[in-house]
């Protein structure tokens, strides 16, 4: 069925399960802290080695594959290491080790409550989220895909006050019916094919369901992903979500669930739909205006946001689009430029999103508007802002730039010019909500107090806990920027996925 | 020649004999154990049963030596066998988790209500077993005239609605009594693999259609089949606890057995399908009765009373199943009888140990305390939950994946509509009771006072013979989602040949 060499191995199956062991364990250790913080840690670093480990034979195009047993009539429950998934499961896993530091400082830092159930969930997500990265056909993917929407409902209500009960029944609405139409989606396809394997070129054939049935099939897939990865009109739950606690909109809502969203829309249109039966049905073109349309619109409310964090959700909104329109082009670089802004964006943000924890836990602050002078009290963390900002922006010397490069190079390959404007004009949105922020950190007097002093006298840096990794994720914004392909190969990746895509695609 | 079919619901009869004997007190464990005993045996039974008929075919057996025609006879194919101990296993934990319960609400009246708890297991295996349609009918009264006798005990409008559940389920057997009557009128037998075989052959008459729809009627009846399902809510929230969990979970799948068989194997599908209409029919009665029932679940605030409801929606599943008369549907239908079962008994065992610690069962008056208190029960009704949703890898995602995969076939849309709507609303009426029970509800914030609270709470699990049989019932989902596919290639597909 694949087209990449296959072999047997558990590899992929522990690590995916590893952080699940876990669970029992965090919970196990529920009332001494540090041993229970150790467990995550400890599972975190033996799940990023173990992805590692898959990387050399995913270059290779070897898959490390591992079937448990038929799980439906015809359908295996497996897991296989392709190079897309390897490439995910990098970004996720490798992320988790830094967010799992921050989780410590930050929680602690904050005297968080239910700290056990929060460190418990986290890790089940994480699993799930391996889970999809490795899924080898959709039927393990929604199985996965289910699991994080349900491992991660508790965070989102992690604080347990209404406006956090509201947003965890928002989000379980919009995910729960998602999944559900995704079912119906993949019930078609079976029907249709016989198969929900993941090939690269797609599963579909022309001709083998109508025209217009083509369409709606895809628009039940494209909501399927779509509500996790936030395209209009159906990312509302994201900014909801907010009230999480900050490492969890860092590292869930930007990196693993709303990736899992977008890695899911390259999986549905490169493995399931195929680049030819996009292009002969014209669902590109539904793909592009829905994400073109997000990405200003998003982009447009975030402008107006004075909550932080507010600001960086509708900012990820827009972004994930990002991923979305690469995708949508169906060239080369196009999809080249979507895969990298996966890796990149997560960087950038998390950083991002690390940064207003920060300022959040330190000194209680979350409105934009009273951060002005900020910057000379906090130089590390408004710092990596700053870089952050910029990548988002999509200037060099940060690696967005180079995502954003081959999504416009993209568009005009496509000769998709509308998108190529969005594009632009996007950068110059970012620019505008950006960079204000970092003017006001930097280059205003923050408030004075009653005795004439600043109010930033006397703050420092937040705890090393968090500090240290914001400025890691930051500094390796900058580093890919100037060598992507080291050490993990995203850009050889990349390409390799591309090639494997179009190979059996698009007629030259 | 193999005694095992006629052994599987005699030693149940036999048990129920016996244990009506012996002192009428609380203190009186004999009828418990007897209980006990025969429902293991005929389990062991099953499984023998299983283990034969899977691997030298199904086992033909003729009561008293009589043949066919004249005689009863009893057949004990894969499937029977493996519903067959589904019953009996079910059952089983079943009985084991309320004992307890039994004495504190059925009082002095022990024996009887074991003897009838046999009768009514006793009669459902019958009615698996089977290969003669009067005979049916025979096992169909014992199983329910069981049920009558059990749904009565509890509180005191439980002898009224019980009541009324007996005129109904009365008129349903008659109904059912006529269509055979019809049936052996037009065609002049009532054994089901000579009548599979020669009711093709004759011409179809108004009678023959009568008997059909006569059967139909009377088996949807007792299968709580919207709009015929008004006797259930009543009768299962009146009736005290532990009978409720014996008779919810088995008494209306074997209907729906059934009527799956009465469709598949008696009258030729083609006929029911093109001839009359009849699956149609009942595949809208089936899409009506998941809607009906999901949204009147919602609206309860008694957690009983909402398990009654979403069972009138669980029957609507299976009839939207046979309804699309194809082999995935067919499939997904029975499957989904499996799984109803044992999560439905998982529901009403928490509801059980809910009611055992905390006196009641009101959602409304459920918070997160119970979660500190309970936390294993807790855990148990997440599973539950989730499966009943319809959320993988519950084995309740496997029998809607085929669902929905019959839909597909079939072009069934608006069927495949109902069946994902119906999965959102599940999820509103499960997620309104877990977040009542896992969240705080006043809305503030934690803070410390709220932690030592909860650590000053008293656990007040329920004892280990309550405990243990939940969390079995609750891991057997998750198993049961793995080991779908086995089911579905070793006991399903040999009965559907068209696949």
């Amino acid at each position: 069925m694949s087209a990449y060499e296959t072999y047997f191995s558990t590899v992929p199956f522990l690590a995916m399960i590893v952080s699940a062991v876990a669970v029992p364990l965090i919970v196990a250790f529920g009332r001494k802290p540090n041993l229970r913080e150790a467990v995550t840690l400890i599972a975190a670093v033996i799940k990023f080695i173990l992805v590692l480990t898959l990387l050399p034979d995913a270059l290779a195009g070897r898959a490390a594959e591992w079937v448990l047993f038929e799980i439906a009539e015809g359908i295996d429950f497996s897991l296989r290491a392709d190079p897309f998934g390897v490439f995910f499961a990098l970004i996720a896993s490798g992320l988790w080790i830094l967010t799992s530091c921050y989780s410590i400082g930050y929680m602690r830092g904050h005297a968080e409550k239910k700290q056990t159930r929060y460190f418990a969930s986290f890790a089940l997500s994480l699993s799930a989220t391996i889970g999809i990265a490795f899924s080898a056909n959709l039927l393990t993917f929604i199985v996965f895909y289910e699991l994080l929407t349900l491992a991660t409902y508790p965070l989102v209500v992690h604080s347990e006050s209404k406006k956090a009960i509201a947003a965890g029944r928002q989000y379980l609405a919009y995910a729960l019916s998602a999944g559900l139409l995704m079912v119906a989606g993949m019930a078609w396809v079976y029907m249709a094919t016989g198969t929900l394997e993941f090939t690269p070129g797609g599963i579909l054939e022309e001709g083998m369901v109508s025209a217009s049935g083509m369409k709606f099939l895809f628009i039940l897939f494209l909501i399927g992903v779509g509500v996790k990865s936030g395209i209009m009109p159906l990312h509302s739950w994201l900014p909801n979500a907010m009230v999480a606690p900050t490492p969890v909109s860092a590292l869930l809502h930007a990196v693993a669930v709303v990736k899992s969203g977008a890695f899911g829309i390259v999986r549905v249109v490169g493995f399931v739909f195929g680049p030819e039966v996009m292009a002969t049905y014209g669902l590109n073109i539904i793909l592009a205006v829905a994400s073109g349309a997000t990405i200003i619109l998003a982009s447009l409310i975030a402008l107006q946001q004075t909550n932080l964090k507010r600001r960086l959700a509708y900012s990820t909104v827009g972004h994930l689009s990002y991923i979305a329109l690469g995708a949508s082009l169906l060239t080369t670089e196009g999809f080249i430029g979507g895969m990298m802004h996966i890796s990149t964006h997560a960087t950038m943000k998390i950083t991002l999103f690390f940064c207003a924890g920060a300022i959040f836990v330190h000194t209680h602050k979350s409105d934009i508007r009273e951060l002005d002078g900020i910057g000379r009290a906090m130089p590390w963390t408004l710092g990596a802002f700053t870089i952050g900002s910029l990548g988002l922006v999509g200037l060099p010397p940060v690696n967005g730039f180079i995502s954003k490069w081959f999504l416009v190079s993209g568009s005009i390959e496509a000769q998709m010019w509308p998108l190529v404007v969005v594009l632009l004009l996007s950068g110059l949105l970012n620019a505008a909500y950006f960079f204000p922020i970092v003017y006001r950190a930097f280059f205003r007097e923050g408030e004075k107090r009653a005795d004439g002093r600043s109010v930033w006298e006397g703050v420092g840096e937040a705890s090393p806990w968090m500090v240290v990794p914001l400025t890691l994720t930051g500094a390796m914004s900058v580093f890919f920027c100037f060598f992507p392909d080291i050490p993990f190969r995203f850009f050889t990746i990349a390409t390799r996925v591309t090639q494997d895509i179009m190979g059996g695609g698009l007629p030259l | 020649m193999n005694h095992i079919p006629v052994l599987i619901p005699m030693v149940l009869l036999l048990g129920s004999m016996f244990a009506v004997f012996g002192r009428r007190s609380q203190e009186n464990y004999l009828p418990f154990l007897i209980a006990l005993g025969a429902m293991g045996l005929s389990a062991v039974f099953s499984i023998i049963g299983m283990v034969y008929s899977v691997t030298e075919g199904p086992i033909h057996y003729h009561l008293g030596g009589w043949q066919p025609p004249m005689g009863i006879e009893l057949i004990l194919d894969p499937l029977a066998a493996f519903f067959c101990l589904m019953i009996t296993l079910v059952a089983t934990v079943v009985l084991l988790h309320g004992e307890e319960r039994v004495r504190i609400e059925v009082g002095d009246r022990i024996p009887a209500y074991y003897s009838s708890a046999l009768m009514l297991v006793g009669g459902l295996t019958g009615i698996v077993l089977t290969g003669d349609l009067f005979n049916l009918y025979v096992f169909l009264e014992i199983s329910s005239l069981a049920s009558y006798a059990l749904l009565a005990t509890g509180r005191k409008p439980a002898a009224v609605s019980a009541f009324r559940y007996l005129i109904l389920g009365t008129i349903g057997a008659s109904l059912y009594l006529l269509g055979i009557g019809f049936l052996f009128m037009e065609v002049g037998s009532l054994n089901m693999s000579e009548l599979a075989v020669m009711i093709p052959e004759v011409p179809v008459t108004a009678g023959l259609s009568a008997a059909a729809v006569l059967i139909v009627i009377g088996i949807g009846l007792k299968m709580a089949l919207f709009p015929l399902h008004g006797w259930l809510p009543d009768a299962y929230t009146f009736a005290s606890s532990p009978a409720t969990t014996l008779v919810a979970p088995i008494g209306t799948k074997v209907a729906a057995y059934v009527l799956i068989r009465v469709f598949l194997f008696l009258f030729a599908l083609d006929f029911m399908k093109e001839g009359i209409h009849l699956t149609t029919i009942v595949g809208w009665m089936g899409a009506a009765g998941v809607i009906w029932g999901s949204v009147m679940a919602i609206t309860q605030r008694d957690m009983k009373r909402m398990l009654a409801y979403s069972s009138v929606a669980q029957v609507g599943y299976i009839a939207l199943g046979i309804g699309l008369a194809n082999p995935l549907g067919l499939i997904g239908a029975v499957l989904h009888a499996f799984a109803h079962c044992f999560m439905k008994a998982c529901l009403f065992m928490v509801q059980t140990n809910f009611l055992h610690r905390l006196g009641h069962y009101d959602i409304s008056r459920l918070d997160h305390r119970t979660r500190v208190a309970m936390p294993w029960t807790c855990a148990a009704l997440v599973v539950a939950s989730l499966s009943m949703i319809g959320l993988p890898p519950t084995i309740g995602f496997f029998s809607k994946w085929y669902l929905v995969l019959g839909c597909v076939e079939e072009g069934a849309w608006i069927f495949l509509a109902v069946l994902l709507l119906s999965t959102l609303l599940n999820a509103v009426y499960f997620f309104r009771v877990l977040e009542k029970v896992y969240l705080r509800s006043d809305g503030k914030a934690y803070d410390e006072g709220d932690i030592e609270a909860d650590q000053a709470t008293p656990s007040c699990e329920v004892g280990a013979r309550m405990l243990y049989p939940t969390l079995v019932l609750a891991g057997s989902l998750l198993v049961l989602g793995f080991a779908n596919a086995w089911i579905v290639a070793h006991f399903l597909q040999p009965m559907f040949p068209v696949w």
